[in-house]
């Protein structure tokens, strides 16, 4: 393996900074909400995670496009790792969404269509590296997986604007008075200082992530051309 | 919940959120940490393939033998002109 650039091990430590001080405000410097309790401090991961995964999403879709043009294996690299880094980052989001809610709406799940929408993305793009897992052909592989991708990538907006254009019980923070809303609450200065470094410690946590998950599909794409060479 | 007066205890609850979010997050850290480690460990025995492969086809004898292939050991040392004098 290449040796680490030291741009990506400052992004390492970095990363274990944010993490570390995004923690301290979520769980000391913000102020418990009256009505939730100390669940709601799980918000600020949750929306943390939930926006550089939809946001890794869409950069999928995009270097679709791009390998759907160029023909380089270069973007599907780069699709396959920001697709990967963002199933996990919106695993998380469902997780905690789960666990936010069985105090609050009093059940862990219920069918709501920001709940159901999130579901189905997560499905999609497991989907997505299960279609991948079928295919040997590098080249075939690249462009299927392009396609399925660009197509998967519509169920990111689509999860993002569900809870403004449906009526739904989930909760919108910010710019949202939806009336049917179970959860929701005014975010104090403090509150809204914890939650603006969250999304930023995420957004560096995901760049570092994502840089190591682009190091590993170098080292796969090296692996599986030696392999071809074996074969021949 | 909306009803009650006094703020209810649900730390639990966030203890297990965040307990489940760092879990999540170093299991995919250690996933990219050992991929990548086998991978290198792949890319080594092919190296490895590679360099004994050519070592195996010099040992072969060939076609046409000489008397310096015949005798293997000397085959193998450049022609310098050291040797050339000698």
């Amino acid at each position: 393996m290449q040796p680490k650039p030291l741009t990506l091990k400052s992004l390492d430590i970095a990363s274990i900074i944010v993490l570390g001080i995004a923690t301290y405000l979520a769980l000391v410097y913000a102020p418990t909400e009256l009505v939730m309790g100390n669940v709601q401090r799980v918000f600020y991961f949750h929306i943390g995670t939930a926006w550089t995964a939809l946001l890794g999403f869409i950069l999928g879709a995009v270097f679709s496009v791009v390998y759907l043009i160029t023909k380089d294996l270069k973007w599907d690299r780069l699709q396959v790792a920001a697709i990967e880094v963002s199933l996990v980052f919106f695993l998380i989001t469902i997780v905690l969404g789960s666990i936010w809610a069985r105090p609050v709406w009093n059940t862990w799940w219920t069918w709501d269509p920001r709940l159901t929408t999130a579901a189905i993305t997560e499905l999609i793009y497991i989907a997505y590296f299960m279609l991948r897992q079928g295919i040997d052909d590098p080249e075939k592989r690249a462009r299927f997986g392009a396609v399925y991708a660009l197509i998967g990538g519509l169920s990111a907006p689509i999860t993002f604007f569900a809870i403004r254009l449906f009526r739904t019980i989930h909760p919108v923070v910010i710019g949202g008075t939806n009336a049917a809303a179970q959860g929701s609450f005014n975010m104090t200065p403090h509150m809204l200082t914890a939650f603006f470094f969250a999304l930023f410690a995420f957004t560096v946590i995901f760049i570092d992530l994502f840089w190591h998950r682009i190091r590993l599909g170098v080292l796969q794409e090296k692996v599986e051309q030696l392999k071809l060479q074996v074969n021949m | 919940m909306f009803f009650q007066e006094a703020t209810p205890d649900t730390s639990g609850y966030m203890i297990a959120g965040y307990a489940i979010a760092f879990i999540l997050m170093a299991l995919y850290v250690l996933s990219i940490y050992l991929r990548g480690r086998n991978l290198n460990q792949d890319i080594e025995i092919f190296n490895e393939l590679e360099k004994s492969v050519p070592a195996v086809e010099t040992a072969k004898p060939k076609k046409s033998p000489t008397k310096s292939s015949a005798t293997g050991s000397k085959s193998a040392k450049p022609v310098t002109k050291k040797l050339r004098k000698k």
